[in-house]
């Protein structure tokens, strides 16, 4: 119990007291993270809604993959990443391992499928007539494109969250394709294994309070966005 | 409505995010920067962490990826590192013979010890051959936590078992699969017995319940090397910065650094330097 008291203590200490260190991986984990879950979203968002509205062959299998590839799991993501980029793997002249681009891959991989099944949920609980009246209307197919957007953009809101959660928070691919190289590579949730492997137990809360800080306000971000365009619906009198 | 503002800016964040991370990638030169493979005992220790921001001073960038020295020594044959900082002499010799490692060179030892619970289950205690010690622990299959990864420590373990005539398995032989800091948790929390070096136990001590049963012994000794992985192997090994570094730790700037690293804290120095022949 001294010990949890102990580590919150310190953990105040290493936030509020400015501890430049952590402040530094504080930053490159939003970065890394930030940047996976965005490069998700750009290819994603198109795939989830080319499976939602198109008919095309090998479209059932595509959607099998996708859907298991949302529970991938990250050490596997890290092997693989690993293994193709090490010198001595097919990528290795791309001198790409253990480097913050290395993370942003293999978080990429985490979160595209996450990211496109989502949206592919999004766009297939749109009613289907809703395209054909825009049609009707004498909307273009960018317009129409554009309008469904518009429409499923509060479950594609989750598509967001749930990437960004799921990556900033996992250790095993970021661990294995950055080496948690200090300066480098280290990101608030490899700090957290070195740390508690140290002794070091205050600094692991702490790291772990700012990680937990972290996701809680992108999450409070997205929801505000998404609550507030909620359908109000009429009390029951 | 504020909304559609805050959609707007959305992707004007996350868009700057990716403008950010880009020089990251750019970093410095391929050649300015050096893997060192090496055991985890030098990370978890600390010496790393005094060591390297000197180092880097010169330029170079250097890499640590600390994994057990199984690992370290497989990384250096696959070409995956540039310089290795192991403690196995059974398992680097091989690997210079064969070539695919070079400029071994010895430099630095501590040693090993026994550590297990106050209670001391196996009555350890006074003892003063680790053969016996394991001896003990068998009769009595007293929990033992060993790495079961493969590192140096492990190699150690496997040898001290197969010196004391002991085929270890069953409930009692629990291989954690994990570094030195997590494995002495382990065997903290279980009240059971483990192998250690002693510089990533002191640095913990304060953590955990678990204390020096045995030491001394000659079998013990803990040899640390530092070795070069042979360009002519692998083309895109940085031999410039592996030698770079490779020579620095040998400076008396380096040594010395390593002779008074832990004095301020344990008072005693944690690693002990050898006599270096290159």
């Amino acid at each position: 119990m001294d010990l949890i008291i102990e580590g919150i203590f310190k953990a105040f200490h290493l936030v509020f007291g400015g501890d430049a260190e952590i402040w530094a991986i504080t930053w490159l984990s939003l970065k890394v993270s930030g940047s996976a879950t965005l490069i998700a979203l750009i290819m994603g968002i198109p795939l989830g809604i080319a499976l939602a509205t198109a008919r095309f062959p090998g479209r059932p299998l595509i959607v099998a993959l996708v859907n298991t590839g949302m529970d991938f799991p990250p050490v596997v993501v890290g092997l693989f990443v690993s293994i193709t980029l090490w010198r001595s793997g097919p990528l290795g002249f791309l001198n790409l391992i253990y480097t913050p681009t290395a993370m942003v891959v293999a978080q990429v991989i985490i979160a595209l499928p996450i990211v496109a099944s989502l949206t592919m949920a999004a766009f297939q609980t749109l009613n289907p007539k809703l395209g054909l009246q825009i049609m009707g209307i004498g909307a273009s197919k960018p317009q129409l494109l554009w309008l469904l957007c518009k429409e499923a953009r509060l479950p594609m809101l989750a598509a967001v969250m749930a990437g960004f959660g799921g990556v900033i928070s996992e250790v095993g691919s970021v661990m294995m394709v950055g080496g948690n190289i200090k300066g480098q590579t280290r990101v608030l949730t490899t700090a957290t294994v070195l740390e508690t492997q140290m002794g070091n137990f205050g600094t692991a809360i702490a790291l772990g309070l700012i990680l937990l800080a972290l996701a809680f306000a992108v999450n409070l971000l997205l929801t505000k966005i998404q609550q507030r365009e909620q359908i109000r619906w009429p009390k029951p009198s | 409505m504020r909304v559609k503002i805050v959609l707007r800016i959305l992707p004007v964040v996350l868009i700057s995010f990716l403008a950010l991370s880009s020089p990251l990638s750019a970093g410095a030169p391929a050649n300015k920067s050096v893997i060192l493979a090496t055991t985890t005992s030098t990370q978890d220790s600390g010496l790393l962490d005094l060591l390297i921001p000197v180092f880097e001073k010169t330029g170079y960038i250097i890499k640590t990826i600390a994994v057990g020295t199984g690992q370290a020594l497989a990384m250096g044959k696959r070409g995956d590192a540039d310089v290795l900082l192991t403690h196995a002499p059974a398992a680097e010799m091989p690997l210079v013979e064969e070539g695919w490692l070079s400029h071994r060179v010895q430099f630095m030892h501590n040693d090993f010890i026994v550590v297990g619970p106050e209670s001391d289950p196996a009555k350890l205690g006074g003892l003063k051959s680790v053969a016996q010690a394991l001896r003990k622990i068998a009769e009595r299959k007293a929990a033992f936590i060993s790495r079961g990864d493969d590192s140096g420590t492990h190699k150690m373990e496997k040898e001290l078992w197969r010196a004391a005539g002991i085929e270890p398995g069953g409930g009692w032989h629990i291989e954690a699969g994990q570094g030195m800091g997590a494995t002495l948790r382990i065997a903290s929390e279980k009240s059971a017995y483990t192998l250690t070096d002693r510089s990533t136990y002191l640095n913990l001590r304060k953590t955990l319940a678990l204390k020096i049963l045995l030491e001394g012994d000659p079998p013990l000794l803990n040899r640390y090397s530092v070795m070069l992985v042979n360009p002519a192997k692998h083309p895109r090994v940085n031999s410039e910065g592996g030698r770079a570094f490779h020579s620095w730790l040998l400076s008396d700037e380096a040594l010395n650094l390593i002779k008074g690293f832990g004095k301020d804290r344990f008072g005693q120095s944690l690693f002990f330097l050898d006599p270096v022949k290159q």
